[in-house]
């Protein structure tokens, strides 16, 4: 029993589905006052699930709550919203800040929560016209700051911070909220220099000290090691395994996270004996590309003739901004060839011109023309570049629509990618999202490309449809000799149909390695080692 | 039910209410001792007066660029026309057509420098909009005062100098379509000119939009991020779409005045782009979507209530309480096309 | 150490004053052409702050809140306008008269208030627009109820206020009875001639008045609800985030400006001695709004210094121009037209400019990265 009274956060047997879809199974483990814990798996493998639960988000109670226990001091808990969670002492910050720019470190510490003044004016207009106290908010804040033991001016304004201050703010802030015990951080180290990564590491076991126990989930697995006193790694929405931070290593830790059994290592694909030619047919030196969230830095990449190259990593590294720099949606520098002849960046047109083309992970925001129909979507670029589908009145100088072509080419291409639409005048946004993505291959295909870029094809569709498209993707190859290039998080699906792939750790590749390698190389490249230190 | 509560949701509360409110007049008028046939030729007038400038809204519907608040640009580019085409004291129908002529390289100059400046305040050029209206008529009224016209049907008779508030089309193009193939049914009187005038610009748009090009300007309006990733050069369109709407602002306002009778200088265009903006939302647009239908629709809704119920309150209740229901539900319309959760993002 | 100024700092700091220069030259050209006597200007301009400042200070707090400026400021003019139609009637004088006015104008404006906030609510990100064509939907309620409601449905009789035809107030109505009675109430006269006439006027309690209101504003500026303001201007999903009611504190932001611009109409018109009743609050609200912006504030960004500033250029612009363009080209209508236009040429450039500006900040994180790159191969 001792050992039950000891726990501040227990979780029992913990599961959730989504729409039917197991997210998390069967989840367990508990965590000590004190404790730093580390929480670490692949993008998808559940963590922000499970942190969801914890915090009694909307999401989990509008899609039929979870199955299991959370427990806090052995006591069942189920909060309804994250301010129950909050009064229970837990806290959490994301990845994404929080903070008011025109706001000073100590004004956003204290955000809603701010010691004010009683006046006569309040007796007569209410407690929103007591005055803010901003000695007391002062104060407040620095002792917040002095807790977590890093150096933060309280009057700086968030708008004029480095990026490592204003995440010393976020955690100043859940710091300050007097009953924290719990505090989680979603990868916090993510966005800061190696400096400042530093002195959170150091902040986080200074909490650690004071009894406030942490979970921290991260990337980094060296800064597990660092900081942690247990590891927890997840993946498919299930504890692989529990280990002690001072027993394990990174090399462990990497293989878990991404390894299937060592057995059934050898990816699925019927690696059907193909030559893949040496012909470079893109090359891209020095990428960088300003994409929020997806910063590229430096890019060399090639890519070879009839090949299908995947691109894998975690979120947030930079592997997105790759395509949408090259072609263009994002301010991008360096240098792009295509078959020996340089690319205009900045310029989709220019890329389009050259027969390259794009299907992008937003499918809704950059894909597709939501509010209009099936035809339009599929035909408008090839309409648009290259003069299909159109009929020319007056020697040309009269462009019409040929609604007759339109319609042909987007039946051929609802037969044959099987579009469950109800007919091909129908609305993009009525359909659902794995016919949406196969508009969108459809309306690549409809360009002819020499090369094509593939972002998330798979994201958020069903099993059924994610084999569908994978198939249509990889029959296309075959078929039209069309290289592709496939940007993917799920690594499994791009051993399955890619001939190499690539990993992209902050925006810049840390390595290329065949498919047909075990994942763990993969896995360790994804952390952040080098090739070299791979092998 | 379903099915027909879909259709009414679609169509809009406020648009049904003005519907039937249209309704309801014309089968009071009757009764309240008002020529129902003479309602229809005064409902039919003003469709061919303002027609146009109604229609001048769907460009820049389509490329995204909000409603036209910026109409009184064009009318500038079609005041100047008109004053240039009198001035060379020319008249009957070729003083038309020298309009049209001299206020083209106006509205084309306008609306690309107009067009420039909504390319550099994406996502506010409803507000700029209005202002650049306001600010050029301002503007334009200095002009007025100061150009060197000499015609002495425009210019004041004592000081010699500026041009008078309104300018009498008579004698130069008053009428020329009104009084055109007019087809005279009793009291009834349609005038096919206008109506084919119309119908001639609102088809040209109509086959625009069935271009590539006109493909490519719903593209940007629909969405403009697609629309850049397929390789479309998203200002240009805007631009294009800008001096469109401007050029057929400027047509609009002399068929206005052709009907109407004067040119209206100085602070007369000022408010001109209200009616024209609340009358394609209530033929059914939204701040994103319009079509040639929506023009239509609009314009008869409009303007038959803005003539029938001044005419229709008298009779009844000897009160004209025209001009206030007249600003309450055009206003009262854009309002509502602005605070619906569906509308454009911008 | 002094820090050097360096041509980019000048250049920063033109364009962001650019409003203001280029009115404080039009004003510095004008002077001289004009001919009027210091001691008149003064005096003017005494005036005009005196009669507007009210007004333009009303403007503050929905820019704090974020909502730009508030061209719904008209329908608290409408407010006091009301009030003031309500105790002329009666024949109120004097400051009783105008108390019952502000007492009367009051709850109208926060009712007002209340439904434009609630409207704006529904076009986030869209506001001023918004905030724009309701002035001119409420424009025609109060038209509806002022020329037909007034009469038949409110009762309202003394031929003063009310046509001949027996309902409907008159277009203009003259407010003798409370003309400048603030002002009268305790007002100094400095260099005034032999005759008691001329010089420079100082009425003292509306000055008092003026000041009390700025420093509720600056007092509203420390207090929890000014701070959640703050913080729902800069970011309403943060701010909900925290767990301040964003909805609500909008529509508070706008209730309190309406209930504002409602005094600042009725000290506006009690000065001025005459309500155009279907033209006085229209015109105010773009008059203010550019004043405002003349002073140097933007969309984002006003202060009570801006307030001052702005009523005193665009004032002194608005008394030279017509009497400029009299002795320039011999018409004073020019200048007149002149004003109008810069009053709306003022809007424009700032809604513009604001734009402009908030769309280079995004630009500067592509620059950044470049940069970076270039200083990793020097390295």
């Amino acid at each position: 029993m001792s050992e039950m009274s000891k726990s501040l956060l227990e979780m029992q047997n913990v599961s959730k589905e989504y729409n039917g879809n197991p997210v998390l199974k069967d989840v367990n483990f508990s965590l000590n006052a004190g404790e730093v814990l580390g929480l670490v798996g692949e993008n998808g493998a559940g963590k922000s699930t499970l942190m969801n639960i914890l915090f009694g988000m909307d999401v989990i109670h509008q899609t039929g709550g979870y199955g299991g226990k959370v427990l806090i001091d052995g006591q069942e808990v189920k909060f309804a919203s994250p301010l129950d969670a909050l009064k229970a002492g837990i806290g959490m910050v994301h990845q994404e800040f929080s903070l008011l720019p025109g706001f000073t470190a100590a004004e956003n510490i204290l955000l809603n929560r701010e010691p004010e003044n009683k006046s006569v004016l309040s007796l007569v207009f209410g407690d929103r016209a007591n005055t803010i106290d901003r000695k007391d908010l002062q104060k407040q804040a620095i002792a917040a700051i002095t807790k977590l033991g890093v150096q933060l001016d309280p009057d700086m304004l968030v708008s004029e911070m480095p990026v490592g201050h204003k995440q010393f703010t976020e955690i100043s802030r859940e710091i300050s909220k007097s009953a924290i015990r719990l505090l989680v951080l979603d990868e916090p180290t993510a966005v800061l220099t190696e400096k400042e990564a530093e002195m959170l590491l150091k902040a986080i076991r200074n909490l650690a000290d004071q009894g406030i126990s942490v979970i921290f989930i991260t990337h980094r697995l060296q800064e597990i090691l660092d900081v942690c006193n247990k590891v927890v790694v997840m993946r498919d929405g299930r504890i692989i395994k529990e280990l002690e931070a001072a027993d394990t290593s990174i090399a462990e830790m990497a293989k878990l996270m991404v390894g299937r059994e060592v057995s059934t290592d050898k990816p699925k694909q019927d690696h059907d004996e193909r030559k893949i030619s040496d012909k470079i047919v893109l090359s891209v030196n020095n990428l960088w590309v300003d994409m929020p969230g997806e910063t590229v830095r430096d890019v060399n990449l090639e890519v070879r003739d009839g090949e299908i190259l995947g691109i894998g990593g975690l979120a947030g590294q930079g592997k997105l901004g790759i395509p949408n720099g090259i072609m263009g949606l994002f301010p991008a520098g360096g240098k792009v060839t295509l078959n020996g002849s340089e690319i205009p960046l900045n310029n989709p047109r220019a890329c389009l011109d050259s027969s390259l083309a794009f299907v992008s992970e937003d499918r809704r925001g950059v894909g597709l023309l939501l509010d209009e129909s099936l035809e339009w979507n599929i035909a408008f670029p090839a309409m648009q570049i290259q003069n299909k589908f159109l009929k020319n009145y007056l020697g040309g100088l009269i462009k019409w629509r040929d609604q007759a072509a339109i319609k042909e080419v987007t039946e051929k291409y609802i037969s044959q990618l099987q579009i469950k639409c109800t007919s091909s005048t129908q609305k993009a946004k009525e359909l659902s999202g794995g016919n949406q993505q196969k508009i969108c291959l459809a309306k690549a295909f409809a360009l002819e490309p020499k090369l094509l870029f593939v972002s998330e094809p798979t994201r958020g569709i069903d099993i059924g449809a994610k084999a569908l498209v994978l198939q249509a993707l990889r029959e296309y190859n075959r078929k039209n000799g069309v290289t592709i290039v496939m940007i993917s998080s799920e690594l499994e699906e791009l051993r399955q149909i890619c001939d190499r792939i690539a990993i992209i750790t902050d925006g810049a590749v840390s390595g290329i390695l065949p498919a047909d390698r075990p994942s763990e190389d993969f896995g360790m490249l994804m952390v952040g080692k080098t090739k070299k230190e791979a092998m | 039910m379903d099915r027909a509560m879909e259709i009414l949701k679609g169509f809009g509360l406020p648009r049904l209410i003005i519907t039937l409110f249209l309704v309801a007049l014309f089968i009071i008028a009757p009764f309240a001792g008002i020529s129902v046939t003479a309602s229809i030729t005064d409902v039919l007038g003003r469709f061919g007066q303002n027609a146009i400038m109604v229609l001048a809204m769907v460009p820049m519907i389509h490329s995204g660029c909000g409603l036209n608040f910026g109409l009184p640009l064009g009318i500038i580019s079609g005041l100047l026309g008109a004053t240039l085409a009198i001035e060379t004291g020319i008249h009957g129908p070729v003083s038309f057509i020298l309009a049209i002529l001299y206020s083209t390289p106006f509205a084309i100059i306008l609306g690309w420098g107009y067009g420039k400046l909504l390319n550099r305040v994406k996502g506010g050029e409803m507000m700029i909009a209005t202002y650049v209206g306001f600010s050029s008529v301002a503007f334009m009224s200095i002009m007025w005062l100061i150009l060197p016209y000499s015609s002495p049907t425009m210019v004041w008779g004592y000081t010699g100098q500026g041009l008078r508030t309104t300018i009498s089309t008579e004698g130069f193009y008053y009428h020329i379509l009104r009084d055109t193939l007019s087809i005279n049914i009793g009291h009834l009187s349609i005038s096919l000119a206008e109506i084919l005038f119309f119908a001639f610009f609102a088809f040209i748009i109509w086959a625009f939009l069935h271009t590539k090009t006109g493909t490519a300007m719903t593209a940007v309006g629909s969405n403009p991020v697609f629309a850049r990733a397929s390789g479309i050069n998203i200002d240009r369109q805007r631009t294009l779409s800008v001096i469109m709407s401007t050029w057929l602002g400027a047509l609009g306002i002399l068929c206005y005045q052709q009907g109407y009778g004067f040119v209206q200088l100085y602070q007369g265009p000022m408010y001109m782009a209200m009616p024209a903006v609340s009358a394609i939302l209530i033929g059914g647009a939204s701040v994103n979507k319009a079509n040639i239908t929506n023009v239509i629709i609009g314009t008869i809704l409009y303007q038959g209530i803005v003539s029938m119920t001044p005419s229709v309150m008298n009779s009844l209740i000897h009160t004209d309480m025209s001009e206030v229901l007249r600003i309450i539900v055009s206003n009262g319309m854009i309002l509502y096309a602005l605070t619906r959760k569906t509308g454009a993002s911008r | 150490m002094r820090k050097e100024i360096t041509s980019k700092d000048v250049r920063k700091f033109l364009s962001n004053n650019i409003v203001p220069i280029i009115f404080i030259v039009l004003c510095a050209v004008c002077i001289p052409v004009a001919g009027y006597t210091g001691q008149y200007l003064v005096d003017q301009i005494i005036t005009r702050i005196v009669r507007n400042s009210f007004l333009v200070l009303s403007l503050l707090i929905p820019i704090m809140a974020g909502m730009g400026l508030n061209f719904g400021m008209t329908l608290g003019a409408m407010a006091g306008q009301i009030g003031l139609i309500f105790v002329t009637s009666w024949n109120i004088v004097s400051i009783p008269g105008l108390l019952l006015a502000a007492i009367i104008a009051t709850p109208i404006a926060v009712v007002l208030g209340w439904f434009c906030g609630s409207m704006l609510n529904k076009a986030k990100g869209r506001e001023m627009i918004t905030s724009y064509m309701i002035s001119f939907f409420m424009n025609g309620v109060y038209q509806l109820v002022v020329l037909y409601g007034m009469g038949p449905v409110i009762p309202l009789s003394n031929s003063r206020v009310i046509l001949p035809r027996g309902y409907g107030v008159r277009n203009t109505i003259d407010l003798l009875s409370v003309r400048k009675s603030i002002d009268n109430f305790w007002a100094i006269r400095l260099f005034t001639d032999e005759n008691g006439t001329g010089g420079i006027t100082i009425p003292v309690l509306t000055f008092i008045l003026i000041i009390a209101l700025c420093l509720v504003i600056v007092w509203f500026r420390k207090t929890k609800i000014g701070q959640d303001m703050r913080a729902v201007g800069q970011d309403m999903e943060v701010a909900r985030e925290a767990g301040i009611k964003v909805e609500r504190t909008r529509i508070l932001a706008i209730i309190i400006s309406t209930v504002f611009a409602a005094y600042g109409m009725i000290i506006y018109l009690s000065n001025m001695g005459t309500l155009n009743t279907y033209n006085s609050h229209s015109q105010i609200g773009m008059f203010s709004i550019a004043a405002l912006l003349v002073g140097g504030a933007s969309v984002s960004k006003a202060s009570i210094k801006n307030v001052f500033l702005g009523i005193i250029l665009f004032h002194l612009m608005f008394i030279l121009t017509p009497q400029a363009g009299r002795n320039l080209i011999g018409q004073a209508q020019i200048g007149e037209f002149f004003r109008v236009f810069v009053s709306y040429g003022v809007i424009t450039l700032s809604l513009v400019l604001y734009e402009i500006r908030t769309r280079r900040e995004k630009a500067e994180s592509a620059r950044n990265l470049a940069l970076g790159q270039k200083q990793e191969e020097k390295a």
